[in-house]
């Protein structure tokens, strides 16, 4: 029965493949119509000058990457039929979305199956971690201010940017939304509204003032409220057939932020931030026979203020500093775990204090320096019994050094980390220092410029979090940093032949990652608390392949379509494993993506599709552990316009079109076909 | 044209993605040929497999002595209808009669079976529920939860008393908090009490009910947080305390039933045990968070004479090959002793037979966290 179940996978494998074979021999076409090319061009441009400037800067910016960088950003991001960022991320390649499914759901990334807690999440160029459990929830991201999502394998290719950024096996950029403001007009009143399927009211507001020529404020606000039920089905061949409804997945949430930004003399700028995010949900739980509804909720409070400097103080030299204090709150309270002082009721604080110092030197044109120095102070207390109060203070630093030569680009790391541990009570986790080198390079290897190659080596590691180290009875302080080692080699191609096919970008990675000393969180009696299981080693190979390609299929109607593919062996490969050689939890071996867009006059259409292959939800590659795969389409209609000389976006999207009931984890299952609408104007 | 193709490319494309899903069968059960054991009174027995949380992975095996064979996971295939199967963490299993009785502690209830086709007959609500044992015709359920008995905010747990022919909750009765183990003395039914939600305050004490009246008529003081507890053939019982986990070790407790009071204690880490005629044969695994490993010793007591025998039940080999001992049983009439290894948890586990002299007779591969071993009688019929 397993079986067949692989070979129907190569059929549609081999689809997928020939779909993108197809693609690339998409140039043709252009050729075979060169009298167009011109006039079309004109029309292009008077008709989508912005679209048509957004894919330029991308396919540009990804071209010269010595490490294999995605971006959604603009337009593009907005096609996709996304709430949060967590929705937008699946379309990477490499990537998989733990999605416990719904609104309130958590939803955390692992990259290249290294594990959740290897990518690190930039906000506005400030990193939001979680020293508690490594575990950054994407879904509490809206995508209505973020302007750009960028996935960067390794490390984003600047050499001027704070050690953390370098420290991660994976870095995950979002940008939010600048100031822009038209000639006539010193402000941007942006309201939006979201409904739909769970009960959804999403407004949001977005509110930008230039208060002087050097002095703009952004500030946003948006809140969230869903009663987060939807019909799900488990069923199983000549069996039992049962839908129920998710109960207790309801959530509230309020984000607010606000960022003044300075312009300094010459070139500097300096920005501060402070944002607010509150919400509260219900955790819906595991489904299990006889068991359709929980009653656990979890509260989440985060703040965090920050403070960001840009300046140089002389033509070859940039400095950057930052300096950030953040304060997180969450409560969890379990009604059915009742002990003497009434139902259980977990509240956890966390602090971090982080500042860092980044200077970059231009030694010649072509070689820039830099030394990111950086410090971070992470407590976390908790009411909790037998709790150690653990505190952990991270001196990380990276020297780095950037040259740049006709057709090459060669730069160079050396990140040195020590970190101490603390603990006011019961055993502490060992101090930890750590030396490691990256190296990475981009060449372009013929006279013609669209095609580059590139390679990168990187050594990174990631400290076990507090509650791997010290959560009551589950946590272990003799547990051992994970320490990851990545290979990629790769190559872009870019053209822009005009006619038919306006533009075509292929990239493509292989990969070989090793991991060793693994901790693995799976799921256990709740979602917020996890079996540490330390799975050894890992031996991931990869291959990514991914393709942009953007048609004009007649003067009015264009179409956009990208394709992503990745295949990948992530072995269990621990000495004397009773499961070596299986592949780990949940990395699916096949995954795939599509995505497209048409464009005619004021409307545009989506659709997405993302397929993730068979996975296993256990270390035992056996039939029991069998998770099928899944598969959604999504459609969206959008338009876009004035009326009554007032810019309007209205769109209205169904997800899940064909209705495929699913688990991304085990037991908890996603919802089937839903809507939504959305409305945004701008005053 | 092309556009055109494009599109038929596409729609194409999607549709035999679309078509790809597999229609999802119930796993079968997975058979494997052991060597057969004589047929005595006993003639096979069910294995229950916890599964770890959340996974829904409880599951069933079983050992037929005269074939020697081992049915793994045969529930699913028995119960097609059972939506999504046994459940989650089993966490005790009994044969009464005819029936055969799962407790289904994070389903909240007790499944019961045909103890000849294991297909399901009745699933009784029990939240939060947690050992189950026998007598005159009626079944004991342990549970943590009495929301509905004992009101929404009541630490306590409770005992239910299930008529073994009507399959019903006829009585209940509050005892301590989270109580365990359950034995039967006589008329009198003896519940170890743990605590285990409110660390450091723990539970110490057994709680005694009176079948006829069902009713606590005393606690008895042992330790704190009482987990395992049996009956010896001569009036006492067996209950181990699992300490604190840090500085209060786990210990092993004689009960004297004619004075409901502690007569005697071992300084003996239990985890499990078994009491077969005359022996107590006892797994204990303690984590040492001075060593940051697990001191396992397996250990057998002379319940007639309450004296720790110097011998250990388990040839080396068997010791050296379990990780993480968890279930324990052994034949009454044979005397061959079953013991399995829950590995880390996640992975199937290993049953190990072992004869009286020592020798192994097999191992073989099990559900998730092998753990709970029920004996059925030759007697058995179908219902």
């Amino acid at each position: 029965m397993y079986f067949y179940k692989h070979k129907c996978l190569w059929v549609r494998v081999s689809m997928l493949l020939s779909l993108m074979i197809f693609s690339f021999l998409s140039p043709a076409f252009a050729q075979e119509f060169p009298g167009n090319a011109k006039d079309s061009l004109d029309i292009i441009k008077g008709f989508a000058l912005g679209e048509v400037i957004v894919t330029a800067t991308k396919v540009k910016f990804s071209l010269a990457s010595p490490m294999p960088v995605q971006i959604l950003s603009g337009k593009k991001l907005e096609k996709l039929n996304s709430l949060s960022v967590a929705d937008a991320i699946r379309y990477f390649s490499g990537v998989q979305l733990k999605d416990y499914g719904g609104i309130g759901g958590i939803k955390t990334i692992n990259v290249r199956s290294l594990g959740s807690a290897h990518t690190a999440v930039f906000y506005d160029g400030m990193s939001v971690g979680n020293a508690q459990n490594g575990q950054v929830d994407l879904g509490k991201f809206s995508l209505d201010n973020i302007e750009s999502i960028e996935l960067y394998n390794g490390q984003k290719s600047t050499i001027f940017q704070p050690a953390r950024g370098f420290f991660s096996s994976n870095t995950l950029f979002l940008r939010t939304k600048a100031p822009q403001f038209s000639k006539d007009k010193n402000y941007r009143l942006k309201p939006a509204f979201k409904t739909g399927s769970f009960g959804l009211v999403n407004p949001s507001l977005l509110y930008q003032q230039k208060l002087s020529p050097a002095l703009s404020l952004s500030a946003s606000a948006e809140r969230v409220e869903a009663h987060g039920r939807y019909k799900y089905n488990y069923r199983k061949e000549g069996g039992y057939d049962t839908t129920a409804v998710r109960q207790n997945g309801d959530i509230t949430s309020l984000r607010t932020e606000m960022t003044l930004h300075v312009k300094l003399r010459r070139t500097g700028q300096a920005s501060i931030k402070t944002y607010l995010y509150d919400s509260e949900r219900g955790l819906p739980g595991a489904i299990v026979a006889n068991r359709y509804h929980h009653v656990q909720r979890q509260w989440d409070r985060n703040f965090f203020i920050h403070a960001s400097l840009h300046n140089s103080f002389s033509k070859k030299h940039n400095l950057l500093a930052n300096i950030k204090f953040s304060n997180d709150y969450n409560r969890y309270l379990d009604p059915d775990y009742k002990t003497n002082e009434g139902a259980l009721d977990n509240k956890y604080y966390q602090n971090e204090l982080y500042t860092s110092l980044v200077n970059q030197y231009s030694l010649r044109p072509w070689w820039d320096v830099s030394l990111a120095t950086d410090f971070s102070l992470n407590t976390l207390s908790a009411n909790l019994y037998r709790f150690p109060y653990p505190s952990r203070y991270s001196y990380l630093g990276a020297l780095s050094s950037h040259m740049r030569w006709e057709g090459m680009d060669l730069q160079a790391n050396l990140l040195a980390g020590y970190i101490k541990e603390d603990v006011k009570h019961y055993q502490q986790g060992d101090n930890q220092s750590v030396l490691s080198p990256v190296i990475s390079v981009s060449a372009q290897p013929f006279k013609y410029k669209a095609f580059r190659v590139r390679a990168f080596y990187k050594e990174s590691f990631r400290m076990p979090t507090f509650n791997d180290l010290y959560y009551t009875f589950i946590g272990n302080s003799s547990l051992r940093p994970e320490v990851t080692t990545q290979y990629d080699v790769g190559a872009t191609w870019t053209i822009e032949p005009g006619g038919v096919l306006q533009s075509a970008s292929v990239q493509t990675d292989i990969y070989y990652n090793k991991v060793k000393d693994k901790i693995v969180a799976m799921p256990s009696s709740n979602l917020f608390r996890w079996t540490m299981l330390n799975l050894g080693e890992v031996d991931i190979k990869g291959l990514e392949a991914k393709t942009d390609l953007g048609f004009k299929l007649s003067t009015k109607l264009l179409l956009d379509l990208g394709l992503n593919y990745t295949y990948q062996k992530a072995i269990d490969i621990t000495p004397n494993g009773s499961t070596y050689g299986h592949q780990i939890p949940y990395a699916p071996e096949h995954s795939a993506t599509l995505t497209s867009s048409v464009l005619w006059k004021n409307w545009q259409m989506n659709y997405s599709f993302i397929y993730t292959g068979e996975r296993y939800s256990q270390k035992a590659n056996i039939p029991v552990n069998y998770v099928q795969p899944w598969y959604t389409s999504d459609i969206a209609l959008n338009w876009e316009g004035t009326l009554v000389r007032i810019p309007v976006k209205i769109g209205a999207e169904v997800n899940n079109f064909f209705n495929q009931y699913y688990d991304v984890v085990l037991n908890f299952p996603m919802p089937g076909r839903n809507y939504r609408i959305n409305l945004a104007i701008e005053l | 044209m092309n556009t055109n193709k494009l599109f038929m490319v596409l729609a194409f494309a999607t549709i035999t993605l679309t078509g790809c899903r597999k229609d999802d069968y119930i796993i079968p059960e997975e058979e494997e040929i052991l060597p057969p054991q004589t047929v005595t009174s006993v003639d096979g027995f069910y294995l229950l497999n916890e599964g770890n949380m959340n996974m829904n992975k409880a599951s069933l095996d079983y050992y037929d002595y005269a074939t020697g064979s081992y049915r793994r996971n045969v529930y699913g295939e028995a119960n097609p209808g059972a939506t999504l199967g046994l459940g989650d963490v089993g966490n005790d299993i009994g044969i009464y009669g005819n029936k055969l009785y799962a407790v289904i502690n994070n389903s909240n209830k007790v499944e019961v079976m045909d103890a000849l086709t294991s297909k399901r007959l009745k699933v009784i609500d029990v939240k939060n529920a947690r050992y189950i044992t026998f007598a005159k015709g009626k079944a004991y359920v342990s549970a943590y939860d009495g929301e509905a008995q004992l009101g929404d905010n009541s630490p306590n747990g409770f005992v239910a008393e299930i008529d073994t022919t009507s399959l019903d909750i006829k009585r209940t009765v509050m005892v301590g908090r989270q109580p365990e183990e359950m034995a039967v003395v006589a008329d009198k039914l003896y519940v170890a009490n743990s605590g285990g939600y409110s660390p450091p305050n723990y539970e110490r004490t057994v709680s005694v009910i009176d079948l006829n009246s069902f009713t606590k008529t005393k606690d008895i003081d042992v330790a704190i947080n009482l987990n395992r507890l049996k009956a010896d053939d001569y009036g006492d019982l067996y209950v181990s305390s699992r300490g604190d986990y840090s500085q209060i070790p786990s210990k092993l407790f004689v009960i004297d039933t004619k004075t409901d009071s502690v007569k005697k204690s071992f300084d003996l880490a239990t985890s499990n045990f078994t009491i077969v005629r005359d022996t107590a044969y006892i797994i204990g695994s303690e984590f040492s968070y001075e060593t940051f490993d697990w001191d396992i010793n397996y250990s057998l007591i002379d319940v007639k004479n309450e004296t720790l025998l110097e011998d250990n039940f388990l040839p080396q080999s068997v010791i050296d090959a379990i990780k993480t001992p968890y279930g324990i049983a052994v034949d009454p009439v044979s005397l061959n002793i079953y013991v399995t290894d829950a590995g880390d948890y996640v992975s199937p586990g290993t049953l190990y037979c072992i004869d009286k002299n020592g020798d192994i007779k097999f191992q073989v591969t099990t559900g998730d966290i092998p753990a709970h071993m029920a004996f059925k009688e030759t007697t058995t019929t179908q219902q």
